[in-house]
């Protein structure tokens, strides 16, 4: 074989196995999502959204009370945790820079990044469930807040540090106030890039599970008292895929198929918000 | 000693035994400059790269002043006033010494809100007074007839000169006193370029302008005097024909011959 030939061999070997891999990793993804799918579009009724949980054999049990419940401790969690990570993250890229402190700051946040979720939720039982006494939603939501806290504040450090710094400069050189510099030219110009990392953030808490065990526990039943106990879709499905009654099984998959769906499109919406931004 | 001219008119700024060190730096980027800018004229800074004409530029509406560790040292008189002071209202100073950039810097909003932006700061509300200004800034910078029809459009949609002429209006629209220029059009083609050249000679009617360049044919086309800086020192500042023509320092000579830069 010459030297040519084998280098021609060499790179088809290389292409194949790496393209087998491509297909062996999205055959596993298309192969969850079509699961997910066949079980939970058959699980799914209007039922499920309009009533609550139901003792095994009762044939009228819904989801409507882990619906709500995901749908308070995300929310809740997001209201303080967006515009906290915001304006930290505004902290480091427009304050900070590279100073000590903010250089500290981001490393924090990295490790926070990468610390497994149950042991946030293990600090919040510390923090809030043991000294109240009870497990309650807003124990859930701190929770899920500072789990969505670092993603937030690292990607709009990143995303205004994009913005040009000519950019502050000529608005500096009109006379505007830093504060103005901000809000009117450096928010407009990452504006896309800091909503993506608010819905990557808030995808990310919507799927969290094992924090949750620890601080808004769980209920079958609708509540809406944050300092009680409550339902989530996460929990739940947990809950009722590991029963034994086949009618909580298939509640389990229609929690799993809403989730999933919720969180693809999340997923799919900050993608194209940042692709949206590129195109620019 | 540096060589300069008498300046004939009154002067719009007055460097004196200037130094400016940048943060962490152990010697100074410009030293002991001392230099008249004539009102309402168009002086023009060259020299080859690091000399410290931008440096100089960005001093006189303290610039350096965004990022921490930078030290101005000596005065820079303007009304008579030394600018340096640590007490000095910067955003006063910087709605009367307006500055444009190397590129063109259209804010992320539409047409009219990038010329609106420095009146808006300025605490004007007034709608039919703002659209007013706004027109007749565009117009003073040649480029409403292109932009009357996209006020609301968004900036970036225009052309790198249309731009650049955008920032132009901005800039005037709060009506300066003096015009920085940081070599604006160095991103520019050959036709914008001329556009913005043609522009400036105009607007010297109503402001100081000082104007940066890298390109010594550009100094020569529309500056009333320029200065050639070297190594953070003034060699020679003279009217602009005398400088290209009969140059009183050699190193004057020796760069705007090509010799060295």
């Amino acid at each position: 074989m010459t030297h040519t030939q084998k280098r021609i061999v060499t790179n088809k070997i290389i292409m194949v196995l790496s393209t087998l891999s491509a297909v062996i990793g999205i055959g596993f993804l298309l192969w969850i999502l079509s699961v997910l799918v066949i079980n939970g579009v058959d699980a799914l009724s209007a039922t499920i959204f309009l009533n609550e949980g139901a003792p095994p054999g009762n044939e009228n049990g819904g989801l409507k009370h882990a619906l709500i419940g995901q749908l308070l401790l995300v929310s809740y969690a997001s209201l303080f945790g967006v515009p906290l990570g915001i304006l930290a993250g505004t902290y480091l890229s427009e304050y900070g820079l590279k100073s000590k402190l903010a250089e500290t700051i981001r490393d924090i946040s990295d490790i926070m990044m990468s610390a497994p979720s149950i042991v946030i939720g293990a600090f919040v039982y510390a923090i809030v469930v043991a000294p109240s006494g009870q497990f309650s939603g807003w124990a859930g939501s701190i929770a899920l807040m500072i789990i969505m806290l670092p993603i937030i504040l690292r990607t709009t450090d990143d995303m205004l540090h994009l913005v040009p710094s000519t950019l502050r400069e000529a608005a500096f050189a009109l006379g505007a106030p830093k504060y103005k510099v901000i809000i009117q030219v450096v928010y407009r110009g990452a504006k896309a890039g800091v909503l993506t990392g608010v819905l990557l953030g808030v995808a990310r808490v919507a799927g969290e599970t094992a924090p949750l065990l620890f601080t808004s526990f769980n209920d079958n039943f609708l509540n809406t008292d944050m300092s009680q106990p409550m339902a989530s879709l996460t929990v739940t499905m947990y809950n009722y895929a590991t029963s034994p009654y086949e009618d909580w099984q298939k509640l389990g998959w229609a929690a799993a198929f809403i989730l999933s769906m919720f969180i693809l499109t999340l997923n799919i919406l900050g993608r194209l918000f940042l692709l949206k931004k590129r195109g620019k | 000693m540096a060589t300069i001219v008498d300046i004939a008119t009154e002067k719009a700024l007055e460097v004196k035994n200037f130094e400016f060190t940048y943060a962490g730096a152990d010697e100074p980027n410009i030293k002991k400059l001392t230099m008249p800018i004539a009102k309402h004229s168009i002086t023009a800074l060259i020299g080859p790269s690091g000399c410290g004409k931008t440096t100089l530029l960005r001093s006189f509406n303290r610039m350096h002043d965004l990022y921490p560790g930078n030290k101005y040292d000596g005065e820079i008189l303007f009304k008579e006033k030394n600018i340096l002071g640590p007490k000095e209202d910067l955003i006063k100073l910087r709605t009367q010494i307006g500055m444009i950039f190397q590129k063109p810097t259209a804010f992320p909003m539409s047409i009219f809100d990038n010329v609106a932006y420095g009146l808006r700061l300025q605490g004007l509300k007034n709608k039919t007074e703002l659209q007013d200004r706004v027109e007749k800034a565009l117009q003073d910078a040649a480029i409403w007839q292109e932009a009357k029809e996209r006020l609301r459009h968004d900036a970036n949609g225009l052309s790198g000169g249309q731009q650049q002429r955008l920032c132009i209006a901005r800039a005037i629209a709060v009506e300066p006193e003096v015009l920085l220029f940081d070599e604006p059009t160095s991103a520019l083609d050959p036709i914008s370029t001329a556009g913005i050249e043609e522009l400036v000679v105009e607007l010297r009617k109503r402001v100081s302008i000082i104007i940066v360049t890298h390109n010594m044919q550009q100094a020569a086309r529309v500056s009333d005097y320029t200065g050639f800086m070297y190594l953070g020192e003034l060699v020679e500042l003279g009217r602009t024909e005398e400088i290209f023509v009969t140059p009183k320092e050699r190193l004057t000579e020796e760069y705007i011959t090509g010799k060295f830069g």
